[in-house]
């Protein structure tokens, strides 16, 4: 390694993966975010600042990095962003779960742009934790109302036709903490439960063809090969429309986080439903009413009765930058907010932003030609005037679904849900430029 | 009532399937071997006559040519050339490879009383949204039977296929009572879900609840919220014990069940669960659930025009993170455990 130049920007003790194994993960929670804040400012002001008026160091001297030598190539076969960005990894929140086998993380939307979610920094979810399964120990059965119950190999799988399907996942309980109240200030951990990649995979209609579907079938297990077997029951009909085996997300192989070798990509749908590490398919005439669909993702409703099959995920949007996690740095004047809607119903057909805490909205720009199901990414340029704002996006998808406030949505459901919290977020940006987590009128 | 109205997209394309047009244009299998096959590769009449019971709800859209749309998209499957007509279906949702140097085939024939299914697909093909949101996958190989993988033995899918339904379908021969789930559960549970099942620190409790699901913060249990036996049965045999998963002989899984319920009061001390028995234990929360209905209840609602100028007069703050802030790394984290964890 070289030596870091003498104009590095860089302030903060460095977080690297050593730092996670040694430490305590604990510490490292919270010494990175107590300064979350500060980090984004400092990260952008060099060492060797100019003085008022002075000529610019950094433009007048030659830097180390305009004279010596940068890496060689292969100097990580593998690239891992530049330790400037050592920030931007996925968090836990320690109190949700009881321990982190069963547990999980949010992605850092705060600080990414675009839609696609890099597969490093997409969030996980695990029941017994992540396992390692290899390509050749996989197999995937599919059994019960087929003709002929069969198992594929992972090189099997390879051999099917192959589709790319870029989609969101959504966690069902995404925002879920926020029911009652608001309650994290972040948007990592308020709406990370999501990421968005590009599948590649088989259509599941073509593995369950290979096996013949008989007449009387009507509902599909697909179960995990991890330790909580997690699995859910399907309706025939989606898992004969858009449903993929995939095996690939972002050009590579998935993660293990992920599910490798093998996944399940369930386009609009409840991210518990995208079962990992797939390793069978079951047909059947009647639901299995799992433990994932009975005991947990369904939605209570304040009479004590509860919603099951709560399986689409509504529209949806939040503003990334500016929040919590991503201050204004920069003063008044010109300002680029934000963020990410989306839809299980289809694409998104606009979102507005408003300032003002709602009394005006303008419509954000839409960054076009998302796929139906996936992130889309909306800019609203604004000239700040340096005051205090209430900050909220709203999404709008092509079925002329509104997201809805939090207070319309507790409404419906009352305050006992934990799931399919899909209400306007607000974000309090003071004249300082930091931003908090609020609720309003 | 359709036992799915949430799935509009769905719909589209088993419409489409179902469509007359849709199956003489696409119908056309190749070899005599195939087409055999593709005979029981259909959507199964339960398909159709759920499609026949569209929610009411649902008006047809007069101005959504819904049944011309699915079956041009399905038309278009095995065409991936960029015809105007391609195009709507495959912009929609996937960009395809390699379909065109595959010999796609057509979708299989319908059912052997195609006339009766059409005419019950029929109005559900008429169903607007469904045509309007459909996604009806254009997909490579459409129809083809690729010969790969290979016949499952019946040891393997004895192997694998444990899981039990409601009814009770999946579970084995055996059983277990009370006493001697006592014993298993100290010895195999107790240290997360506690002596009584009633937890330990944010591990789930599995015993109490009764009567509080229409409360502030209320307590799900085995007892007070799962619906079906066959639930608790099911994952304590395929996905318990915590890190020693898929161990416990199905006589083993039958006493621990017995022990929950004794320990939710719902059977007494001298019960013994098996095949037969289960059958006869209705859990209370039984009919506390409904299929989704936001569709219904929710979306008349939220399909309202959406305000854009003097929405409101006044906005006042009504609540702060910081008043609670728990976010990790602020001072009052630690103390945010207190209630049940939000997943497990």
């Amino acid at each position: 390694m070289t030596d870091r130049p003498i104009g590095s920007a860089r302030t903060e003790s460095p977080i690297t993966p050593d730092a996670l194994k040694n430490g305590s993960r604990r510490r490292f929670l919270t010494t990175t975010l107590a300064t979350g804040g500060a980090l984004a400012t400092t990260a952008l002001v060099p060492a060797t600042a100019r003085a008022q008026g002075e000529p610019d160091p950094l433009i007048t001297e030659v830097q180390p990095w305009a004279s010596g030598f940068g890496d060689g190539v292969d100097e990580t076969p593998y690239g891992l962003p530049i330790h400037f960005e050592d920030h931007v990894v996925r968090r836990t929140v320690s109190w949700l779960t009881a321990d982190t086998i069963s547990s999980i993380n949010f992605t850092p939307i705060h600080a990414l742009d675009g839609t696609i979610t890099p597969q490093g920094c997409a969030f996980e979810r695990h029941h017994s934790g992540a396992i390692e399964l290899s390509k050749a120990d996989y197999r995937l059965m599919i059994n019960g109302m087929v003709e002929k119950p069969l198992v594929f190999t992972y090189e099997d799988l390879e051999r099917f036709p192959r589709q790319n399907v870029t989609a969101f996942l959504e966690c069902a309980a995404n925002s879920g903490m926020e029911w009652a109240g608001a309650q994290l200030n972040g948007a990592q951990f308020t709406h990370g439960m999501i990421h968005n990649m590009e599948y590649t995979g088989v259509p599941l209609r073509l593995l369950l063809e290979e096996a013949g579907i008989k007449l009387e079938a009507t509902w599909v297990l697909a179960e995990g090969a991890d330790a909580s077997s997690n699995a859910r029951s399907f309706p025939l009909e989606k898992m004969l429309d858009d449903v993929l085996v995939a095996f690939k997300a972002n050009g590579e192989a998935l993660r293990k986080e992920h599910g490798y070798p093998v996944r399940l990509v369930v386009p609009g749908w409840e991210g518990n439903m995208w079962v990992k590490w797939l390793r069978r398919i079951e047909l059947g005439d009647q639901p299995w009413e799992t433990r994932e669909e009975t005991s947990k993702y369904t939605d209570t409703l304040a009479d004590g009765t509860s919603r099951k099959w709560t399986w689409v995920m509504d529209a949806k949007s939040v503003v990334t930058s500016p929040s919590p996690q991503a201050p204004i740095t920069h003063g008044k004047g010109p300002l680029v907010i934000t963020g990410m809607a989306w839809s299980g119903r289809g694409g998104i057909k606009r979102v507005d932003v408003t300032v003002d805490g709602g009394k005006t909205w303008k419509e954000a720009r839409l960054v076009p030609n998302a796929n139906p199901m996936s992130l889309h990414r909306f800019y609203l340029e604004h000239d700040w005037d340096g005051s205090e704002m209430l900050v909220q996006s709203r999404a709008i998808d092509e079925t002329g679904y509104v997201q809805p406030t939090k207070d319309a949505l507790r409404g419906f459901r009352g305050l006992n849900s934990i799931y399919h919290n899909n209400a306007i977020q607000t974000w309090l940006v003071k004249a300082n430029g930091e931003a908090e987590n609020v609720e309003i009128s | 009532m359709s036992r799915f109205p949430e799935i509009a997209l769905s719909f589209a394309l088993a419409a489409a399937m179902l469509t007359p047009a849709a199956a003489q244009d696409t119908a056309i299998p190749v070899d005599p071997a195939e087409a055999a096959q593709a005979d029981v590769t259909v959507a199964p009449p339960e398909v159709a006559s759920d499609l026949a019971e569209t929610p009411a709800g649902d008006e047809p859209a007069p101005d959504a040519p819904a049944a011309a749309e699915p079956a041009e998209a399905v038309d278009a499957a095995p065409d991936v050339a960029p015809t105007p007509g391609a195009s709507a279906a495959s912009d929609t949702t996937v960009q395809q490879e390699g379909a065109g140097e595959i010999p796609v085939e057509a979708e299989p024939e319908t059912v052997a009383e195609p006339g009766a299914d059409q005419a019950d697909a029929e109005p559900a093909a008429e169903d607007g949204e469904a045509a309007e949101t459909g996604t009806a996958s254009a997909y490579p190989g459409a129809g083809m039977v690729h010969q790969l993988g290979r016949e499952a033995l019946p040891e393997e899918v004895a192997a694998w296929d444990t899981d039990v339904r409601p009814d009770g379908q999946g579970l084995p021969e055996g059983s277990g009572d009370v006493e001697t789930g006592e014993t298993l559960f100290a010895d195999y549970c107790a240290s997360c879900h506690g002596d009584f099942a009633e937890g330990v620190d944010n591990w789930p409790k599995l015993a109490g609840g009764m009567d509080t699901l229409d409360r502030e913060d209320p307590l799900k249990t085995v007892g007070s919220y799962w619906p079906y036996l066959s639930t608790a049965w099911d994952y304590v045999h395929r996905s318990m014990p915590f890190g020693s998963a898929q161990i416990l002989t199905p006589d083993e899984t039958y006493a621990m069940v017995a022990y929950i319920l004794y320990s939710n009061d719902l059977v007494d001390d001298d019960f013994v669960l098996n095949r037969e028995t289960f059958a006869e234990v209705e859990l209370p929360n039984v009919d506390g659930f409904i299929e989704d209905d936001r569709d219904t209840v929710e979306l008349p609602e939220f399909t309202k025009e959406a305000c854009m100028e003097n929405c409101k007069e006044t906005v006042e703050i009504t609540r702060r993170a910081t008043i609670l802030d728990v976010t990790p790394g602020s001072p009052d984290d630690a103390d945010a455990g207190d209630d049940a964890p939000m997943m497990d």
